[in-house]
């Protein structure tokens, strides 16, 4: 089976970058979310991340940075031949893993 | 540790919620504290709808609200709670408009009338739209910008309540994890709304956001409240199969059979609808609970597509008239590899929408004092199958009744600390993390094809119990459920406090699904294939002190 490799920064805050590489599967118009969501059910259940639509593109949750260029995790597709880098987004503040404080101030505690 | 008071607690923040909270406010309320799991207004079923939305508005021909509950009641098969049903297209008509002042939208003719079409269902033009696939967007963008309006209204995004407080018998207020802090969070409230959607989560193939795991139901009965139909899943039957599309909603084709008349084919390209009993022709007329049905026989009869689906072919339609109903969504298909023109695409049934859910009376009001429900959480409108487009409305109208009697809710009883002291300690010890051998993760994967494949469109009596027996298991393993360290943002504590409520839902289908020994709307029993008159009543579900969950006719 073809797989596809994530190279995913990891830990919470203002922790040094520090990166983790996965391997997982790869299927013909499979999506960066598909991968995120396979990493958290088979390999690491402590993975952060937001999502909530899961792929219809309407809840605009699941923006991140892949290879320096910001964009929606659920559109974007996986490719087999080389190691995708994903960050949290830049600009925010990172709270863990691939979740930034994306809620506006006025929704926050 | 944060404590919150207010005078309405609102549990989710999709349009039911968001309008509950409106009306909350414009009824008085001097606080309103409007909750989510995700993010306020981003999460929950109303910005994934994509079209219609059901009101006898009279813009395209003569109609009256009666009319449109005679359609509910039809599509109900006989169990329809007629109070809920009536409250529900009375006032439809009222907050469509209302929608329509707050600059939602809505499609409209060259006359400059609403346009309304006719969904599967209706006896006449009732569904109005706003194009293209963008009803659910603009609905909550306009609900989002409303609340965002009104200073008494306090949001909160990444806030999952975990458990309902109970003083004196009464719905106090609640227990909450602060998703970002991993850190409990108490809120007093005079006056609680569910307002938490569905359950079609807990299916593996589902149409819904990931917050729709069922968890108002299992709060509902945890504090004492009763559930309603819960056995009635309702199975969109055309949900996009194949190829991978993303960027798109599962359940899109639906409006384009409206415009454009497609064609549902078996896996040699045979037409197979006339078969159950449609008299379908060019228009789409065909309900959905017997569109369900219908494919799910056909696949278990060894005619499917290739993915275990269906073919929808649109390749009889002329390349302009597919450009002119599908606007730029066909440029949204191209992405995906997707040209109608030249071949179909597989669907197959998901699952898309919940009729059961919480009793309640025509203000929205539970049994236990104090807590309200409104939107999809409500049960009883809909009964064994939802009429096409009376989900927006029954977010609306029941959300804006639910506001409006929370606000006017006089306290029963007071906060009291000790009585959330159990809720907040099992937060601050789950937060703690603890090694296991099994991750609430994987076992709400395994819970989704569970109930996909033995609690789903077509059940039988072993595969019911089946279920039940492994859910039993699930749920004596969810004490030993491994959770990773580190209290921030930490997926592996939400997903087990989603596990729990989950858990308590899928029960609550369950056993329902096993005691309704016939067929009846989307309740479908291949061991009791008619519908029996000694069931033409609804089953309600409870849960025992002990924390077992039972169903009953008896009421």
């Amino acid at each position: 089976m073809k797989t596809a490799r994530l190279s995913i920064r990891r830990g919470t805050g203002d922790e040094p970058a520090r990166y983790e590489e996965f391997s997982v599967p790869f299927e013909d118009g499979g999506t960066v979310l598909d991968a995120l969501i396979w990493i958290r059910a088979q390999r690491d259940p402590s993975l952060a991340m937001r999502y909530s639509c899961i792929s219809a593109n309407v809840c605009k949750e699941c923006t991140i940075a892949v290879d320096g260029k910001v964009v929606y995790a659920c559109t974007t597709r996986l490719v087999a031949d080389r190691t995708m880098a994903l960050d949290p987004l830049p600009g925010k503040r990172r709270l863990r893993d691939l979740v930034t404080e994306t809620r506006s101030p006025r929704e926050r505690l | 540790m944060t404590l919150l008071e207010t005078d309405v607690l609102i549990v989710g923040a999709g349009g039911a919620g968001m309008y509950a909270a409106i009306s909350a406010a414009r009824a008085g309320a001097e606080r309103v504290l409007l909750i989510d799991k995700s993010l306020v207004g981003r999460g929950g079923a109303t910005i994934m709808a994509q079209m219609t939305v059901a009101a006898a508005l009279a813009e395209e021909s003569a109609d009256d609200w009666r009319l449109h509950l005679d359609d509910t009641l039809a599509a109900g098969r006989g169990l329809c709670d007629e109070t809920l049903a009536s409250v529900l297209c009375e006032e439809a008509p009222t907050r469509i408009r209302e929608m329509g002042e707050w600059q939602v939208g809505w499609a409209r003719r060259d006359t400059g009338r609403i346009a309304q079409v006719t969904a599967p269902g209706h006896s006449r033009p009732r569904c109005c739209y706003v194009d293209f696939l963008n009803t659910g967007p603009a609905v909550a963008a306009t609900l989002r910008r409303q609340v965002s309006r009104i200073d008494s209204v306090r949001r909160v995004s990444n806030l999952t309540v975990t458990d309902l407080v109970i003083a004196d018998g009464a719905v106090v207020g609640a227990v909450a994890l602060d998703t970002a802090s991993g850190e409990p969070v108490t809120i007093a409230a005079t006056a609680t709304i569910i307002a938490t959607g569905g359950l079609t989560r807990i299916y593996r193939r589902n149409s819904a956001s990931a917050n729709m795991g069922g968890d108002g139901y299992a709060l509902a009965l945890m504090a004492g409240a009763s559930l309603v139909d819960m056995e009635f899943v309702q199975f969109f039957p055309i949900g996009h199969l194949a190829p991978r599309l993303v960027g798109m909603d599962p359940i899109m084709w639906d409006p384009f059979r409206y415009k454009l008349g497609g064609r549902l084919l078996d896996g040699a390209g045979n037409e197979f609808l006339a078969r159950y009993g449609s008299t379908e022709t060019d228009a789409y007329t065909t309900p959905r609970d017997i569109a369900s049905y219908a494919i799910t026989q056909e696949v278990a009869a060894g005619r499917g597509s290739p993915h275990g689906g269906v073919y929808l072919s649109f390749e009889h339609v002329p390349a302009t008239a597919l450009r002119e109903a599908f606007g730029p969504v066909i440029e949204r298909l191209a992405r995906n590899g997707i040209d109608l023109a030249r071949a179909p695409v597989e669907v197959s049934p998901i699952a898309h929408y919940h009729m059961g859910g919480i009793v309640v009376d025509k203000h929205m009001a539970s049994a236990v004092p104090g807590l309200y429900a409104a939107g999809e959480a409500v049960g009883g409108a809909n009964g064994a199958n939802r009429l096409s487009g009376n989900a927006i409305p029954e977010a609306m109208v029941f959300g804006e009744r639910a506001g409006r009697s929370a606000a006017s809710a006089s306290r029963v009883a007071g906060w009291r600390d000790s009585a959330a002291a159990e809720a907040v300690e099992r937060i601050r010890e789950l937060g703690e993390g603890r090694p296991g051998n099994v991750a609430a993760g994987g076992l709400l994967d395994e819970l989704r094809a569970l109930m996909g494949d033995d609690v789903g469109p077509l059940r039988n009596a072993a595969g019911l119990a089946r279920a039940l027996a492994r859910l039993g298991d699930m749920r004596a393993a969810l004490g030993d459920a491994a959770i990773a360290p580190g209290r921030e943002c930490n997926a592996s504590l939400a997903d087990w406090f989603e596990l729990r409520a989950s858990l308590i839902a899928a029960e609550a289908v369950t056993r329902a699904a096993l005691a309704r020994r016939e067929s009846r709307g989307a309740h479908q029993r291949a061991d009791f294939p008619d519908s029996s008159p000694e069931f033409a009543k609804s089953q309600s579900v409870a849960m025992e002190l002990a924390g077992s969950v039972t169903a009953g006719f008896g009421r």
